[in-house]
């Protein structure tokens, strides 16, 4: 029986658009296990998006709780929140989302230096980790001077940086073609082999299928769960 | 400095490179408003300087009343053969040194311009017939034989003490002190020699000593040229009549110059209603002299702050649009953990780098201006310390102060919607 890493309970989340409140989330409850990895699949409007947030610590429920490894952080305030993000959750975004200006060395670096790392444990981190994503050469490059599926990579390898508990990935292969978005899965599923508890947002049944477990939404709510780990 | 802010800053130097040309386009407000400050500070301070190295030459304990002819209305060629009579009396002299206490040296001088010589060697000089106490109120080194002493002025002997650039072309090659020359047409024995003072020719004001003096006792030159002075300069003879030349009242303390000045100019008012004569007070000047540089840096400091407001605006305006801009970044830096302190320290550090990088090239032409200006035209600059460090520390203090509003407008963004922003 392992540990518990996520547990929501009765989590909602409002937002007033002009006279209109849109209810995103309508009361969520569920655990994900330490070492899962999921997909979380839905129509868009379903709320997988705000669902995605609210676990990243991007944003806080309007009701109910979310006990992140144990800790209930759904009434922590920005400065905590940002705090979280640093030293527990790892985020892959769709379109990667590395900063232009920095090298990939930069990029992989960036949590380690809001972490306060020195400059000696950071190199050697960031070796380790491009290592890991099979860019060992790239460490001096730009974002642009790499492919879609190498830059995913380093924005992995950024996402580990910080050896979070937790990793986040949103549409991780959807900018990608399929062939490379397989490569990225199969880096996700050794992750995950390795322990990191994934949950992910996709809407491609195919990309789904690599997760072990699938959660679907619905309106709000969740809709069914397959293959529960 | 640690790592981690090393790193921030040549993150900041980077990003602002991707932009070079608006980033250069963005700091020249900075850039000449500091410039023009370190520059303008550079010559006024010059300026300034030998200003009041000239009036301190003039001693600020002393009150100095000159002859002077120019508002006597010159009556040339009426065919009638008379001449101007001007100036200082020796009776004015008796009255001014009488007429109040605290009066340190009293020195009354009669000037000559004569020609000297010694066998071939020979010079124009000016020759001062001094009274006791002119060696008190210009004190040079004495660098051979004695000054002149009591007896000199008593007896009113026919010696003169040389300065050393008149000793060195009149008494080359010979034995120096003891030596008789022509001063004139009469002969005086050189006692001593003093120091040089320093060259002011060229200047606007005039020091009280010259480096072709030569000084007689008073008595000597009264007894010897007697008060009437021919001006062969010019083709038809001139002629006129001054008693006294210079007449110097050194006070003990300059807290008695104010008052001792407005006893001057009342005695002398009523005795010269012609106005043959000038007061000269180095202390007034002086302060005249820091009142001006005041007004001055008074106003060069408005024209600073205007420049460097502008210059602040074009920061704050270039920092917004580069907030727009990075919004994404903004979202990435904050979803991987970074505080809002961090993004607006993020923001500032660039701010500054843009300031102080503008500062800096300000800086540099700031020097380099006043050095042009000091070679093609002459005039001394000099470059004080504290305007570079203050220089420096505005810049700082300008990025800081425009950088903050964008700066802390990056940190209010919400890190979901700056992700999606395109």
């Amino acid at each position: 029986m392992s540990k518990i890493m996520v547990e929501l309970q009765q989590v909602t989340k409002r937002y007033q658009i002009g006279a209109n409140a849109v209810h995103a989330l309508r009361g969520v409850s569920y655990s994900f296990k330490q070492g899962s990895f999921w997909a979380i699949m839905g129509q868009s409007g379903s709320g997988k998006s705000t669902l995605l947030n609210l676990l990243g610590c991007l944003d806080t429920p309007s009701s109910g709780h979310y006990l992140l490894n144990g800790q209930d952080v759904s009434g922590l305030d920005d400065g905590a929140l940002s705090q979280i993000r640093l030293t527990h959750i790892g985020f892959i975004f769709q379109s990667f989302h590395l900063i232009p200006q920095l090298t990939v060395r930069q990029n992989i670096q960036l949590p380690l230096t809001y972490l306060g790392w020195d400059k000696v444990a950071a190199d050697a981190r960031a070796d380790e980790l491009a290592e890991l994503v099979d860019l060992g050469g790239r460490l001096d490059h730009r974002p642009y001077e790499l492919s879609g599926g190498q830059q995913q990579r380093v924005a992995i390898a950024r996402s580990l940086a910080n050896d979070p508990k937790l990793l986040l990935a949103d549409e991780p292969t959807g900018n990608l073609d399929s062939a490379t978005g397989q490569q990225v899965m199969r880096v996700l599923q050794d992750l995950n082999a390795q322990g990191k508890t994934i949950l992910m947002v996709t809407h491609t049944p195919e990309i789904a299928k690599e997760a072990k477990s699938a959660l679907h939404m619905l309106d709000g709510q969740i809709d069914r769960v397959e293959g529960e780990a | 400095m640690n790592w981690r802010l090393l790193e921030e800053v040549v993150t900041g130097f980077k990003t602002l490179w991707m932009h070079r040309l608006r980033s250069l386009l963005t700091i020249l407000g900075i850039v000449f408003g500091v410039g023009s400050v370190v520059a303008m500070l550079a010559i006024g301070e010059g300026a300034s300087e030998q200003t009041l190295a000239q009036i301190k030459e003039l001693g600020s304990t002393n009150i100095i009343v000159y002859s002077d002819d120019s508002s006597l209305s010159v009556s040339q060629g009426e065919g009638v053969a008379r001449f101007p009579i001007y100036g200082i009396s020796y009776l004015d002299a008796e009255r001014l040194k009488a007429s109040f206490e605290g009066i340190r040296n009293f020195v009354a001088i009669k000037i000559l311009n004569k020609d000297a010589r010694l066998g071939r060697n020979q010079m124009s000089l000016r020759m001062m017939g001094v009274s006791q106490g002119w060696f008190n109120v210009v004190s040079r080194e004495l660098v051979a034989g004695r000054i002149l002493n009591q007896e000199d002025h008593a007896e009113g002997r026919a010696v003169c003490v040389l300065t050393e650039f008149a000793a060195r072309q009149l008494l080359a090659g010979t034995s120096g002190i003891g030596e008789k020359i022509y001063i004139g047409d009469r002969l005086f024995e050189v006692v001593g020699i003093i120091a040089s003072g320093a060259n002011s020719a060229g200047s606007s004001m005039k020091s009280l000593d010259q480096t072709n003096d030569a000084y007689v006792p008073l008595e000597t030159a009264r007894m010897v040229y007697g008060d009437i002075y021919f001006d062969r300069s010019s083709s038809n003879t001139d002629r006129s009549m001054i008693e006294l030349h210079q007449v110097i009242l050194q006070m003990s303390d300059p807290a008695l110059v104010p008052s001792a000045a407005a006893v001057v100019r009342r005695t002398m008012e009523m005795e010269h209603p012609q106005q043959d004569y000038q007061i000269s007070v180095p202390l007034e000047l002086l302060k005249q002299a820091e009142q001006t540089k005041r007004t001055f840096n008074v106003v060069l400091g408005s024209i600073a702050g205007i420049s460097l407001l502008v210059g602040g605006i074009g920061i704050m305006n270039i920092m917004l649009a580069s907030v727009t801009e990075r919004t994404r970044e903004i979202g990435i830096r904050r979803a991987i953990g970074a505080s809002r302190q961090v993004v607006i320290r993020q923001f500032l550090i660039e701010a500054i780098i843009l300031t102080v990088t503008g500062g800096i090239i300000g800086i540099g032409f700031g020097i380099v201006v006043p050095l042009a200006v000091e070679v093609f035209a002459g005039m001394p600059t000099r470059v004080p310390l504290y305007s570079i460090v203050l220089s420096l520390g505005i810049s700082v203090l300008i990025g800081v102060l425009f950088g903050l509003y964008p700066a802390w407008k990056a940190s209010q963004l919400d890190p979901i919607r700056a992700l999606r922003h395109e």
